[in-house]
């Protein structure tokens, strides 16, 4: 096993995942992003009336429709289908690659785990760091939530956040590595999800809620949209991470069976 | 017999690949991922490169729904 076949592994996992969340998607995402958009364009609508000569939206906040009334644009069946597939499917091969980068430095190097639990362990620590982490302190939210004003700022708080958690793993990794050399796997362990709660922890403290949420919108909606956008990263990790742990499986298997192999011929 | 073919990959030690094998894969697919995730998550929302909307909308569903901030 080496480099090249892990990132193969991790590409091929991460576009099977991808598209498993894209149906996910449609399933468990899209009947609450209709359901945010139809309230989003009966709440344009009467402004659409008096001031019909925006041609680009450029009032309160609505800075772009969605497909439908837009000429050239794009219709919301393309956004809910072949865009939508789009994006997952890139999101999720490039998650595969850095999942298969990643489990390629981690196997062997955990103790005397074998390279299929330590990649086992490589996506299951990504999903939590990637998309639950970031998911409780700055949950998704559905169109006709948010300030066009405020995009700038909150993509840095997304984005920050999400860097945070993924560097506090790596940081609770070093530190579980370093205290394995003179304690147990357990304390080890212990140690790493210690250091990575407090760091997450503080960094939840710290920075900036945001609340953007108008009170008229329906909490059924916003709480459908969010289990559907947790459901659909879930759905794209988990397939990532059961097809890459199999593929290192058949590949640690081939190996260790040359080796044997080998070893039997050369003690002949 | 049994000796050539066995199967129980525990009787071999994990080996660990070294980091300079790895790095340039490491940093090749990270510029990707930065790229890639850029034009998913934020391309004509808190940033734009291509003017009108058009990236913006062809993603616009996923963007929501794989936690990215949108509008």
């Amino acid at each position: 096993m080496n480099a090249r076949s892990f990132l193969i592994n991790g590409l091929i996992a991460g576009l099977l995942g991808g598209l498993i969340a894209f149906v996910v998607a449609i399933g468990v995402g899209e009947p609450a992003i209709d359901d945010a958009i139809a309230l989003e364009e009966s709440a344009a609508a009467p402004a659409e009336t008096e001031a019909h000569s925006h041609a680009e939206g450029e009032e309160e906040g609505h800075t772009h429709s969605h497909g439908d009334e837009e000429e050239g644009g794009i219709t919301r069946g393309q956004q809910a289908g072949p865009g939508l597939a789009t994006a997952t499917g890139l999101i999720g091969v490039i998650l595969g690659g850095l999942v298969g980068i990643a489990a390629a430095f981690a196997a062997g190097r955990f103790g005397r785990l074998s390279p299929v639990a330590t990649t086992a362990l490589v996506a299951g620590a990504g999903f939590v760091a990637v998309v639950l982490v970031p998911w409780l302190k700055y949950p998704p939210n559905p169109p006709a939530v948010g300030s066009g004003d405020t995009i700038g700022e909150r993509t840095a708080l997304y984005f920050g956040f999400l860097a945070i958690s993924v560097l506090a793993v790596l940081a609770a990794v070093i530190i579980a590595r370093q205290v394995l050399a003179s304690r147990s796997a357990w304390t080890a362990t212990a140690v790493a999800g210690a250091v990575y709660l407090a760091v997450v922890g503080i960094a939840t403290l710290v920075m900036a809620p945001i609340d953007e949420v108008p009170d008229s919108f329906p909490a059924n909606t916003l709480f459908e949209f969010r289990v559907g956008s947790l459901l659909t990263q879930a759905s794209l990790w988990l397939v990532l991470g059961v097809v890459l742990t199999g593929l290192v499986h058949r590949a640690w298997t081939r190996e260790a069976a040359d080796v044997a192999r080998r070893e039997a011929a050369a003690a002949l | 017999m049994s000796q050539l073919n066995p199967t129980a990959p525990a009787t071999v030690a994990p080996v660990s690949i070294p980091v300079r094998e790895l790095a340039p894969w490491a940093l090749f697919a990270a510029l990707l991922a930065v790229v890639v995730t850029y034009f998913v998550g934020a391309e004509q929302g808190a940033f734009s490169l291509i003017s009108g909307s058009d990236v913006h909308e062809w993603v616009h569903d996923g963007r929501h729904l794989l936690g990215f901030p949108c509008h």
